[in-house]
C-alpha cells in the first residue's frame, strides 16, 4: 500500500516537473527571441522599420527587450502559483 | 547655495540615514547576519537586490558608455537585465527550497565534496575582489569631485560607513540599508533625466522623450544625434561598429554571469517561501528596468548636449564644469591647430579633446545647466548606488571566509557565537583590501566590472544549472567542468587585456570575441567538460539524487539552515 502510494507521489512529481520544464522552455525561448533575435541577429532588417523616432531594432536592444524580460517574469510567477496549487505543492 | 553646500547637506543626511538603519537592524545570530533571519518580504528584498546589483558601474558608468557607443551599448542593457530572466528561472527558487546560507554551500553539499566546495569559495571570492574595484574607483570619483577631497580620504570616509552597517547588521542590516538606498539612488537618477527630457524633447518621460522630436524643430532626436555623429566621423548613432558575433557573446557573458553573480544569489535566501523568491526576482527586475531603460534616454540626451555644447565652440567660452573637469583630468584639451576652438572628431589626429566616459552622468546635470540640488543629488545617488553593492560584495566575501571555510571546514564545531565574530572579522579583512583597491584603482569601472561577470559565468552558472537539471551531475564533472571554465576565462583575460602570456592585439581574438565576451565560451567549456567527465565517472550517491528530487518541488521550504 505505502509503495503504491509512492509510486504515485513520484508520478505526480514527474508531472509537475515536466509542465515546469515546458513553461520554462516557451518563456525563455520569448526571451531569446526579443533580446538575441530581434536586438541583435536581425537589428538591421528590423532597423528598417520605425516606431516614431526609434529604429525598431534599436529599441528593442536598448528598451523593448528589459521590458518583455519584466513580463515574462511576472506571467512566470503567475503560472509556477497556479501549477503549485493544481499540484497541492503550494504550501 | 553653491554645489558643494549641497552636496555635503545630501550626503550626510543620506549617511545618518544609513547608519540610524544599521544600529536599528544590528544582527544577533550568524542566521540574522548570513540571510537576514530568512524573514524578508518579496517586495523589500526585491529592492535590496535592485541596489545591491545597481553598482558605481550602472549609476555612473553605464550611461556614459552607452553614451559613447551608442548601438554597442546595449550589451550592458540586455546583459544586465536578461540575467534575471535565467536568475528567476533557472536558478532563485531552487536554491531558496535548497536552504542553505551561501552559492559554495550549495555547490558542497550538492557535489558530496568539500573540494567542489572549496573551488567554489576561491571562485566567490575572485570574482567578488574583482568587482568590489570597481565600486571603490566609484567613491572615490564623486568624493573628489564634489566635495573636493582627496580620494584616498574619500575612499577612506566610505570604508567606514560601509564597514559600520556591514560588520555591525550584516545581511540584516545590509538589506534595509540597501532598501533606503535603492530609494535615494532611483531619485537621483530619475530627476535629472526627467528634468533634461523636459528639456530636449518636452516630454516629461525619458523613454519616451529619447524617441521624441527636438524641442523647436521637427527633427527626431536619435536622427539628430547620428546625423551629428556622423559628420563629426562616428558611426551613426543607432548602428554602432562592433561586430555582430561579439556583441551577440558579450550580452550572454553578462547575462548568464549575472545569473551567476554570488552577492545577488544569495539575496533569494533571504525571503520565506520559494514563491517569495520568484516573487522578489520579478520585483528586482522592475526596479532595475526603471534605471535600465532611462539610461540609454540619458545617453542620447547627454551626447546630443555634449556635441552642441563643444563642437566648433570657442575654448575660452567653455562652460564652469568644463574646467572643473580639466582639473581632474577627465576631461583633456590639446589645441593640436592653435585656432582656440575644439573640434571634437572620430579622427584621432586631428582631435582634440577627450572625454572619460565614467563622467558623463555626473557631468550631464552640469551640462544641462539644471539646479545646483539636482548636482548634488546625483553625487549622493552615485555613492548609495556603489555604497550598496560594496557592502554585499563584503558580505559575500566575509560568509566564504567564516561560513564555508571556517564552519565548514576547519573548524566544525565553532558555537554560533564565535563564527558571528570570525564573520565580522572577515568582514573588516574584506573592508581593508577592498579600500587598497580603492586607493589604488585599477583603471574603468564598467570594464573592470564587466569582467567579473565572464569569471561569475564561467564557473558558477554551469555547475548550479546542471546540479539542479541534471540528476546524473556528479562532483568529477563539477569540479573539472568549474576549474577548466575559469582557467580560461583567466587565461584570455590575462591574455589579451594585461598582455601576458605573449599578449595579442584585437585582430588575434579567438573568432572576434573579446575579453568582455569570452565568458560565455568559457562557460560552453565548463558545460561541456562537466558532461562529458560525468559520463565517464560513477553517479552521485542515491541521497544526493534525493536532494535534487527535493529542490525541485517548491512546498515545504524550511528555515534556511547550516
Amino acid at each position: 500500500m505505502l509503495h503504491i502510494l509512492l509510486i504515485i507521489a513520484m508520478e505526480k512529481h514527474k508531472k509537475y516537473w515536466r509542465e515546469n520544464l515546458k513553461y520554462l522552455a516557451i518563456l525563455l525561448a520569448i526571451w531569446f527571441l526579443v533580446s538575441y533575435v530581434f536586438g541583435i541577429i536581425l537589428v538591421e532588417q528590423l532597423n528598417t522599420i520605425r516606431l516614431g523616432g526609434f529604429k525598431l531594432g534599436f529599441w528593442f536592444a536598448q528598451q523593448g527587450s528589459i521590458y518583455v524580460f519584466v513580463i515574462l517574469i511576472f506571467v512566470y510567477v503567475r503560472l509556477m502559483n497556479k501549477l503549485d496549487k493544481k499540484y497541492g505543492y503550494d504550501t | 547655495m553653491t554645489v558643494q553646500i549641497w552636496t555635503y547637506i545630501i550626503v550626510v543626511a543620506t549617511f545618518t540615514l544609513y547608519i540610524g538603519i544599521a544600529i536599528w537592524a544590528r544582527a544577533g545570530s550568524t542566521k540574522e547576519f548570513y540571510v537576514a533571519g530568512g524573514g524578508v518580504s518579496p517586495l523589500a528584498n526585491g529592492l535590496a537586490t535592485a541596489a545591491d546589483w545597481m553598482s558605481a558601474a550602472s549609476f555612473l558608468g553605464m550611461a556614459g558608455l552607452i553614451s559613447f557607443n551608442g548601438y554597442d551599448g546595449s550589451v550592458y542593457l540586455m546583459g544586465w537585465t536578461g540575467g534575471y530572466v535565467l536568475l528567476a528561472l533557472l536558478l532563485a527558487p531552487y536554491l531558496r527550497k535548497f536552504g542553505k546560507f551561501t552559492v559554495p554551500d550549495f555547490i558542497g553539499d550538492r557535489y558530496y565534496s568539500n573540494i567542489a566546495r572549496t573551488v567554489a569559495v576561491i571562485c566567490a571570492l575572485i570574482v567578488s575582489f574583482t568587482y568590489v574595484a570597481g565600486q571603490m574607483r566609484g567613491v572615490g570619483l564623486v568624493f573628489s569631485r564634489f566635495l573636493e577631497v582627496d580620494i584616498n580620504t574619500g575612499v577612506f570616509i566610505g570604508m567606514i560607513i560601509v564597514l559600520f552597517y556591514a560588520v555591525l547588521g550584516g545581511m540584516k542590516g545590509i538589506t534595509y540599508t540597501q532598501v533606503a538606498q535603492y530609494c535615494v539612488l532611483i531619485f537621483a537618477f530619475m530627476v535629472p533625466a526627467i528634468f533634461i527630457s523636459i528639456q530636449m524633447t518636452g516630454n516629461p518621460i525619458p523613454q519616451l522623450g529619447m524617441g521624441g522630436k527636438v524641442t523647436g524643430e521637427s527633427v527626431y532626436l536619435l536622427d539628430k544625434l547620428d546625423g551629428l555623429s556622423t559628420d563629426l566621423g562616428f558611426a551613426a548613432y543607432t548602428d554602432g561598429s562592433k561586430s555582430m558575433i561579439d556583441v551577440f557573446f558579450i550580452t550572454a557573458a553578462l547575462m548568464v554571469g549575472t545569473a551567476g553573480l554570488p552577492h545577488v544569489i544569495v539575496r533569494f535566501f533571504t525571503v520565506p517561501k520559494v514563491k517569495d523568491a520568484r516573487k522578489s526576482a520579478g520585483y528586482a527586475l522592475l526596479f532595475i528596468a526603471i534605471l535600465y531603460t532611462t539610461a540609454p534616454a540619458i545617453s542620447v540626451f547627454a551626447r546630443t548636449n555634449l556635441i552642441d555644447t563643444v563642437s566648433e565652440k570657442e575654448y575660452s567660452e567653455m562652460p564652469a564644469w568644463f574646467s572643473k573637469w580639466e582639473t581632474t583630468g577627465l576631461i583633456t584639451f590639446d589645441d593640436k591647430n592653435s585656432d582656440g576652438k575644439i573640434q571634437y572628431v572620430a579622427d584621432e589626429t586631428v582631435n582634440e579633446l577627450t572625454v572619460d566616459p565614467d563622467i558623463m552622468v555626473l557631468a550631464n546635470p552640469e551640462i544641462a545647466r539644471l539646479p545646483n540640488w539636482v548636482i548634488a543629488l546625483v553625487a549622493a545617488g552615485g555613492l548609495a548606488a556603489a555604497l550598496s553593492t560594496a557592502a554585499g560584495l563584503l558580505l559575500v566575501i566575509s560568509t566564504s571566509v567564516s561560513h564555508d571555510l571556517i564552519k565548514k571546514q576547519l573548524k566544525p564545531d565553532i558555537s554560533d557565537k564565535n563564527e558571528l565574530i570570525a564573520a565580522r572579522l572577515s568582514a573588516v579583512v574584506a573592508v581593508v583590501i577592498a579600500g587598497y583597491f580603492g586607493i589604488n584603482p585599477p583603471d574603468f569601472v564598467a570594464a573592470t566590472v564587466a569582467l567579473a561577470f565572464g569569471l561569475a559565468a564561467a564557473s558558477f552558472f554551469p555547475a548550479i544549472i546542471l546540479g539542479i537539471f541534471d540528476k546524473r551531475m556528479n562532483k568529477e564533472g563539477a569540479i573539472a567542468g568549474m576549474v577548466v571554465g575559469i582557467l580560461s576565462m583567466l587565461f584570455y583575460m590575462l591574455k589579451f587585456k594585461f598582455q601576458w602570456f605573449g599578449g595579442g592585439t584585437e585582430a588575434e581574438w579567438w573568432f572576434g570575441i573579446s575579453p568582455e565576451g569570452f565568458g560565455t565560451v568559457a562557460m560552453l567549456i565548463n558545460f561541456i567538460f562537466s558532461i562529458i567527465i560525468s559520463k565517464f565517472t560513477p553517479p552521485p550517491p542515491e541521497e544526493v539524487q534525493e536532494i535534487v528530487e527535493n529542490i525541485r518541488i517548491p512546498s515545504n521550504a524550511g528555515d534556511a539552515t547550516h
